[in-house]
């Protein structure tokens, strides 16, 4: 009996080990199949703008009424497809105006300048470094891309579930709660729009940053907001942060917003 | 077999009825389709890949293109032959085959392939301008 169970794993062993060996050129031959010659590849484009973080100054001391902003507001709608909804529940936004009180609740005193207290503020979509809507999120549809640290969204991969838009303390994200398509004016073929049941948000225009464009806003802006690395001293963001005081939304929640407002 | 009569035209009549749809569509299958070509994808010749690799492999590849977009950033394509392309539905593949309609839809309608593409892919960058 003993000795019989010892045959048995012998024998099993040894027939493991020749099988493995004999199949072996079966194996490669199967693997040199799918591993055609010269692979295609994926690439960045040339002219792609890289950084380690990107990131945005807004000189709020620049905007002075909302004919300031409506411009950049208009250009972000325009390149984005975004939807006109007259319904505020339906909303889409990706830059909008806010008042003093909305935009920063835990620096709004009592009392007020005037600036502060009238004046509209830009807002939009943070970039955080530690972003809570990508912790939320059950498929990965948003997530960090490491490359450039742009919080972006996947649309294909939305499911709708909205726990994003609970997670983020800016209230950056709307979610399409009808088709969007017969609500916007004017479609811009380059970019797609979205569908009924996903979210959406401010994608700092990766697809202008990977043609080395900079964001619609920012071009339109008449250098209220300058845009650039966080990461990079040298870089027009770095330099404007030096010279002035700034200011970021709710930087008690340790989101690190890569928003900064010169105020 | 006491019924044997019977029994074999009953079987005779089964046969019958049970192949009834087979011999009565005889020589009436609808033919398969071709896709119509644009005037600037037959001016192109090759596609991104060989036209084989292309009619099995389409959706496997937009996928890939989708995933290298969107989560990586890298939008340029490079084929066998080192030939770089933008990877982008609407502005490189309907460039070239801007006949929708009877490119796409046509075998998409006739496998009975619904794909959700142009729920947010706007469909033709060119006719719609």
């Amino acid at each position: 009996m003993e000795s019989s169970r010892r045959r048995f794993l012998q024998l099993a062993g040894i027939s493991a080990l020749g099988l493995g060996v004999g199949a072996k050129p079966v194996f490669n031959a199967f693997a040199k199949d799918h591993g055609e010659a010269a692979a295609p590849q994926f690439q960045k484009g040339a002219n792609a703008l890289k950084a380690k973080q990107w990131g945005m100054v807004i000189d709020t001391r620049k905007i002075h009424s909302l004919h300031d902003l409506e411009p950049i507001i208009e250009a972000c709608k325009k390149n984005h497809n975004i939807p006109e909804l007259k319904n505020k529940n339906h909303e889409v936004k990706w830059i909008w105006e806010e008042e003093y009180h909305h935009a920063f609740p835990g620096k709004a005193n009592k009392f007020l300048n005037e600036k502060a207290e009238h004046a509209p503020f830009l807002v939009l979509c943070n970039h955080c470094e530690d972003p809570p809507c990508c912790r939320a999120c059950p498929t990965r549809a948003t997530f960090k891309r490491k490359s450039d640290g742009i919080v972006l969204m996947d649309f294909h991969r939305c499911i709708g579930c909205r726990f994003c838009m609970a997670a983020c303390p800016y209230g950056a994200r709307s979610f399409n709660f009808r088709d969007p398509r017969p609500f916007i004016k004017e479609e811009n073929k380059e970019y797609p729009t979205r569908m009924k049941g996903v979210v959406e948000k401010c994608n700092f225009c990766a697809e202008r940053l990977a043609v080395g464009k900079l964001p619609a806003c920012v071009e339109v802006s008449n250098g209220i907001i300058a845009f650039g690395d966080l990461y990079d001293p040298e870089s027009e963001v770095r330099q404007l942060l030096k010279t002035n005081y700034t200011i970021r939304r709710k930087q008690g929640l340790g989101t690190e917003p890569s928003v900064y407002y010169i105020v | 077999m006491n019924n044997k009569n019977k029994i074999i035209t009953g079987l005779i009549i089964f046969i019958g009825i049970i192949t009834f749809p087979f011999w009565y569509n005889m020589g009436k299958a609808a033919p398969g389709i071709e896709p119509e070509l644009s005037a600037k994808a037959r001016a192109a010749k090759k596609c991104v890949r060989s036209a084989s690799y292309m009619k099995a492999e389409h959706m496997q590849l937009l996928d890939a293109w989708r995933e290298s977009v969107v989560r990586k950033g890298e939008r340029i394509y490079v084929n066998e032959e080192g030939k770089q392309f933008n990877m982008s539905l609407s502005n490189t593949c309907l460039d070239c085959h801007s006949n929708k309609a009877q490119f796409c839809d046509r075998c998409h309608d006739y496998a009975s392939a619904r794909p959700y593409c142009w729920d947010c892919h706007i469909d033709n960058p060119k006719e719609k301008e």
